[in-house]
């Protein structure tokens, strides 16, 4: 992890995000955090107009890190405001990091958790929020126990609860550990998590900024999203804006798996290469393997190709290259792993974590993999290949109550269209060219785990 | 009371007052008692190893909740466990950037190891197999949590030491 060392204000850092991760193995802990000017962003808040702090977060260009990219100041802007807003209002942490090839949150909740606390309460303070909520993944075992203490550290030091630090904002904080479902990132569908229910995703309107938890005014964002904020208080939404490369503000915890020589995670400007960052960040291919293809921005994310590599990591420029930004964490695939193997693996996980509520996820999922499993077993025929283009097609926005089906869709449909010969081949000449004996033997062995 | 009908059981469970001081705190945090029944099923689950219809109708009669909504609940998540498991309860992941890097093999040989399949549990109670999607870990993979660790890295010759070491971990 590359990180940067700069206590002093005046030095603005290039990397804000992870200029509190030092080699020192306490760096999470809030002395550790304050002697590099942590909760100097709250304190700078905390002297403006809650108007004054919205504007700036506005100015800043900041969006939404969770995937869907969503302007953070414009979301915020829905929120009532004034003596006749209802109370309590919410405002959460969305720690539910679940998505295939996803890992940025890890690093963030395991090495600074102060630095999320101190945006949730930046957050808290413009929006006049009362309750604070972190919904984090419950099998991040020491990132839950680094908040806990993170927490108790703040009550323990007028950072979290009556009168914060003399300003007169009260402010609480408290976690919730998933009980594990993918669908829990969904923000309605966590929202009735916390509620004690099924974790099932919400009709809209009414948007959460206006009734959400308990019916009262709630706002969740990504856990990066949070951790942005102390740094735009600090060094101002001009400063943040410049960082990036391209046209999106900032910067980004982007990361890389798969058979690449150095798998990791780098804070990189917003806008970097593709290319950059498999290249040479990552360091490239493993020796002895190509690059295929790579889902740009984890699992819900359509495949983009070797030719996509100057396009810069922005959520536009993504988007144009008909993929999205998601997670920024990149997932390689190879050249000696089945394409059609990966989609099945992706599509399977959709299918388990679906929630059921709505039919093209619900029905359309398990047909899809299904047939996947078919095709990958040598069994397909071409009309299955149709098949999956018009499951793709029901599962499409639109059609579903939320975002899961359609982005489970996207690495199918993709690979439908760069990968479409190796799903021929598989059928015409009826096995998985890439693992002939091993492929059989594990299906097996897989047929007689159901 | 018609609750005991909706899933019959013979059991009779009695909460701990250890459970039940635990709950109470739960309940000051929350306007709506709902908003603590996924924790309070975790409080038994952490006491009892698991949640049976016996422990679920004890926390519905407790928090005052229909049955029917606390299973509706118990059922969803991959976390709460309605069925007994084992000491040590193994989570392989299955995520794609594991499988990418041999996470697969890696599941075969626990299957074949544990002589169980996914989702079983061994003949001496001693190990669980149940597979969770991307762990977030994925620099690392393959990976596997048991015992609230984290495996990184696994490889296949060294799961035997691995769970020789984690029944060990359990027994002490």
């Amino acid at each position: 992890m590359n990180t940067e060392k700069s206590s002093e204000k005046s030095t603005y850092p290039t990397k804000p995000l992870t200029r509190f991760i030092t080699d020192d193995d306490n760096c999470w802990q809030l002395q550790e955090y304050q002697d590099l000017g942590g909760y100097d962003g709250l304190k700078h808040a905390l002297t403006l107009s809650r108007a004054a702090v919205l504007d700036e977060i506005k100015a800043s260009n900041l969006r939404g890190r969770g995937g869907a990219g969503f302007p953070t100041g414009l979301k915020w802007s829905f929120v009532p405001q004034g003596d006749d807003a209802p109370h309590p209002k919410y405002l959460i942490v969305n720690a539910d990091e679940m998505e295939p090839g996803a890992f940025k949150d890890r690093l963030l909740l395991e090495k600074t958790p102060h630095q999320i606390i101190e945006g949730l309460l930046i957050g808290g303070y413009t929006l006049d929020a009362d309750i604070g909520y972190i919904f984090i993944r419950g099998d991040y075992y020491s990132a839950i126990q680094h908040i806990e203490i993170a927490l108790q550290e703040c009550y323990d030091n007028k950072l979290l609860g009556k009168d914060i630090l003399g300003s007169g904002f009260n402010f609480e904080i408290h976690i919730h550990t998933s009980a594990g479902r993918y669908i829990c990132g969904e923000e309605t569908a966590l929202i009735n998590a916390l509620e004690g229910k099924r974790a099932i995703p919400r009709a809209k309107p009414p948007f959460p900024q206006v009734a959400g938890l308990w019916g009262k005014p709630t706002i969740v964002n990504n856990v990066e999203t949070f951790c942005n904020l102390p740094h735009i208080l600090n060094f101002g939404a001009d400063w943040f804006k410049s960082l990036g490369r391209f046209k999106d503000a900032g910067t980004k915890i982007f990361g890389v798996s798969g058979r690449v020589k150095n798998p990791g995670l780098w804070e990189l400007p917003m806008g970097t290469p593709i290319g950059e960052i498999i290249e040479h960040y990552a360091g490239g291919m493993s020796d002895g393997y190509k690059l295929k293809g790579y889902l740009p921005g984890g699992g819900s994310t359509d495949f983009l190709l070797a030719k996509h590599f100057d396009t810069p990591m922005d959520y536009d420029e993504i988007g144009k290259q008909r993929s999205r930004m998601g997670t920024g964490t990149i997932i390689v695939l190879d050249d000696k792993y089945c394409p059609v193997a990966m989609v099945l693996n992706l599509v399977k996980f959709f299918a388990q974590e679906s929630c059921g509520w709505c039919t093209p996820c619900r029905d359309g999922l398990p047909w899809a993999a299904v047939l996947l499993e078919k095709i990958e077993q040598g069994k397909g025929e071409l009309a299955d290949i149709k098949q999956l283009e018009d499951l793709c097609k029901f599962a499409a926005p639109g059609n579903t109550f939320c975002a899961l089906a359609p982005g489970a869709v996207e690495p199918l449909q993709s690979a439908l269209n760069y990968f479409r010969d190796d799903f021929e081949q598989h059928i015409t000449q009826k096995s998985c060219p890439y693992c002939v004996q091993s492929c059989e033997q594990s299906h097996l062995e897989e047929d007689h785990d159901k | 009371m018609t609750l005991a009908n909706e899933i019959p059981t013979n059991e009779t469970v009695e909460l701990s007052d250890v459970e039940k001081a635990q709950i109470d705190s739960l309940l000051l945090k929350t306007p709506y008692t709902s908003g603590a029944s996924i924790d309070a099923l975790k409080i038994i689950q952490n006491h009892r190893g698991w949640v049976s219809d016996g422990s679920l109708l004890a926390l519905a009669l407790y928090l005052n909740l229909p049955l029917a909504d606390l299973d509706s609940v118990a059922t969803f998540y991959n976390l709460i466990f309605r069925q007994p498991v084992g000491k040590v309860v193994l989570h392989p992941c299955d995520g794609i950037s594991c499988d990418l890097m041999g996470g697969q093999k890696i599941r075969q040989c626990l299957n074949k190891q544990l002589k169980i399949t996914n989702g079983q549990t061994t003949d001496d109670n001693q190990f669980t197999l149940i597979p969770l999607p991307c762990l977030g870990a994925c620099d690392k993979a393959p990976v596997m949590i048991a015992n609230e660790t984290l495996f990184e890295l696994i490889q296949a010759e060294n799961l035997p030491l691995i769970l020789n070491n984690l029944i060990k971990e359990k027994s002490t």
